[in-house]
């Protein structure tokens, strides 16, 4: 046993070398209790908007409504009640006053009435019963929205908050093990036995798998709770969406993590990570922001599913909402890709610039530098 | 001795014959600021090699620059004449000033990781850490996150990173600073059987009787320039002064009127004194002698302390 050969060096190759940092990485998060309590919040508030979502749906229950006589075929009709039967006018009021029911449709007493009925009700007019009972022009909508307006806005907070979400938890995490390893000096052995480039792919690569590990499981959880709460047809809308969401967030995520370790590398304590990524942190609020106020803006919906940055935001709402040729989160993919390698050039310089620069931040000009 | 029999093995396998580390004509500017100019030498075959400078001398920059951690602005680093490249790399054991491993990571984990890093099979980064820990009496530790352990024995896990990979060349900058002085001994005693096994080993130390005890060889850098470099016995040879102690029976204060002798020190039985000549401190011996018993005369060495400091003012 001890008497062993003696162990080869073979140098890893950078793959090899990014795999085992990677691993090391995925080990490290999930032995931090912060990080799974995170994730397991994070999955129940997915949940709890679904099941949440499925009981609002279900409560939609009709209104009560007494009827008497003759009033009963025309209420029937409607299909919108809830009908209980009385035996006379004074049975109905009597309900309405004990608020067993909403209002009281009878037949009317006044000979000149056009319908033949007349409701009555308690304190107010109850428009529900007034605008079901009335006769209505013909309706001639030229472009239907796809979705109904208050769907469309909860599913496109959806997607930012889970992007907000995701991006800033793994973005701490990602700085902050940059800065752990500054801090903690181990970077110098690791600059000494592997390239600088295999160790920031390595913690991209990483931090990035966990983090669309975690999207897909909330994903995977919307869906099976959509599906298991009868919610069919609501997830045969988004089901499309989620699954550009996903992709999406699998390159933006990259971009940002790349963005995160480079700005966390200008440091050397974790007080000050905070300030060193807070103009990453600018640009992953932004499409939060945008999707709130303006996800019944087709112009900057389209303007941000082409933006890098917000398009893993934007692009899924529009998909969503009908708005996107087929071929729009193709060419916005291609766009986000380009982008992200971009930034992980820029990023990798100033990581390997900065990395053994120890006390005073060091400056985006030096970061820079060569 | 138990637990590192397979140091044993290393050289019938893998001994290519003598390696050398050599560091040639290298320079590095920060900015306006020279920090290293024209800085070479060699790190021989087996040879312990201390690095000596004040603070701010060159050592880190050098080090750093020789694993490649910073790149020289000119210069090369040659392993038996060839330019070191970054596999080569995987075979230094590297040590650096400032010190850290991952806080939260056990022991044990930790070293297995470097060793794979460095291109070692899982089994053999297992058998490895295991070997080492033992050899370092941190075994007991092997499963305790690092920053559970006393600083004495993070030390020791410090060392067993730098060790793990079963380097062919160490360089280790300070690996004494912290140490007290049982892990003093545990350390030295591990890199003189690096040595021993035809390692190139360099350290720097701020400790100059460690470095005296240990070194064979020693290179003095101040501000960025070599200054003196050699055999630890040939530059002690060099910088040797013909400075004499003499205890005697009685007051030896005559000497003082001996021609061609400055007294440096005086006290009761007891003199230091320079000579000019040999034959004036024969002429001092001789006297001494009719004079009554003489129970020291000998030629002072200097320290590395003297030298040092000789050497770079």
């Amino acid at each position: 046993m001890s008497n062993a050969i003696r162990p080869v060096h073979t140098a890893p190759t950078f793959a090899q070398s990014v795999w085992l940092v990677s691993n090391r990485e995925i080990s490290a998060r999930l032995r931090s209790k912060s990080f799974l309590i995170a994730t397991g919040i994070l999955l129940l508030i997915s949940m709890a908007s679904v099941i949440v979502g499925s009981i609002v749906s279900q409560n939609t229950s009709l209104t009560k409504v007494a009827v008497v006589g003759t009033a009963i075929g025309v209420v029937e009709q409607t299909n919108a009640f809830n009908m209980v039967e009385a035996s006379s006018v004074a049975d109905a009021e009597a309900l309405v006053r004990d608020g067993t029911v909403d209002a009281a449709v009878v037949p009317s007493t006044t000979a000149d009435s056009l319908l033949g009925l007349t409701v009555i009700a308690l304190d107010s007019a109850p428009s529900e019963v007034l605008g079901a009972l009335s006769v209505s022009p013909d309706l001639k909508i030229l472009d239907p929205a796809e979705q109904d307006g208050f769907l469309a806005y909860l599913v496109a907070i959806g997607f930012g908050i889970i992007f907000l979400m995701s991006a800033t938890t793994f973005g701490a995490t990602i700085a902050q093990s940059v800065v752990e390893e500054k801090q903690t000096r181990i970077v110098e052995i690791l600059m000494s036995t592997i390239s600088v480039r295999a160790l920031l792919a390595g913690k991209v690569l990483g931090n990035s798998l966990m983090a669309f590990a975690q999207i897909v499981a909330i994903g995977l959880l919307v869906s099976i709770g959509l599906a298991v709460t009868g919610q069919r047809v609501l997830l045969a809308d988004v089901g499309p969406a989620i699954v550009w969401f996903a992709v999406f967030f699998a390159f933006g995520f990259v971009l940002l993590a790349a963005l995160y370790a480079a700005t966390a590398s200008m440091v050397s304590r974790q007080e000050d990570v905070g300030s060193a990524t807070s103009p990453v942190l600018f640009l992953v609020m932004v499409p939060y922001f945008l999707v709130i106020f303006f996800n019944d803006n087709p112009l900057v919906l389209a303007i941000m599913s082409y933006v890098p940055f917000s398009a893993p935001v934007g692009m899924p709402v529009r998909i969503f909402l009908g708005q996107a040729e087929w071929w729009e989160p193709v060419l916005s993919l291609v766009v986000l890709a380009l982008s992200t390698m971009v930034v992980i050039l820029i990023g990798s310089r100033i990581y390997s610039n900065a990395l053994l620069r120890m006390g005073a931040r060091v400056s985006f000009k030096e970061a820079l530098h060569r | 001795m138990p637990g590192r029999p397979s140091r044993a093995s290393v050289k019938l396998t893998s001994n290519e014959g003598a390696r050398m580390l050599d560091i040639r004509g290298v320079n590095k500017r920060y900015g306006t600021r020279t920090v290293l100019s024209d800085v070479s030498f060699t790190v021989g075959d087996g040879r312990m090699t201390g690095f000596v400078g004040a603070n701010g001398a060159g050592k880190t920059t050098t080090m750093r620059i020789i694993l490649g951690v910073l790149s020289a602005d000119s210069g090369t680093v040659l392993i038996d004449g060839v330019p070191v490249t970054a596999s080569d790399r995987r075979r230094f054991g590297y040590m650096p000033e400032e010190r850290g491993l991952y806080p939260k990571m056990k022991v044990a984990k930790q070293l297995v990781y470097l060793a794979r890093l460095h291109g070692l099979s899982p089994a053999s980064a297992r058998r490895n850490t295991s070997d080492l820990l033992e050899r370092l009496g941190l075994d007991a530790r092997a499963g305790d996150r690092v920053e559970s352990l006393s600083l004495g024995n993070q030390q020791r896990a410090q060392i067993a990173a730098a060790l793990v990979h079963d380097p062919e060349f160490l360089v280790l900058d300070e690996p004494f600073s912290g140490l007290d002085p049982l892990a003093v001994e545990a350390v030295t005693s591990v890199l003189a059987g690096y040595a021993a096994q035809g390692a190139p080993v360099l350290f720097s130390s701020h400790q100059l009787d460690i470095v005296e005890r240990l070194c064979d060889d020693l290179v003095i850098i101040a501000d960025g320039t070599i200054r003196a470099n050699g055999s630890r016995d040939a530059l002690r040879e060099q910088h040797s002064r013909p400075r004499f102690e003499i205890r005697t029976a009685g007051d030896p204060g005559w000497i003082r009127e001996v021609p061609g002798i400055t007294v440096i020190d005086f006290d009761g039985d007891f003199a230091v004194f320079e000579s000019e000549t040999d034959a004036a401190s024969q002429a001092v011996l001789h006297r001494a002698i009719t004079l009554g018993a003489v129970h020291t005369f000998d030629q002072q060495r200097p320290s590395l302390a003297t030298i040092f400091k000789e050497v770079i003012s």
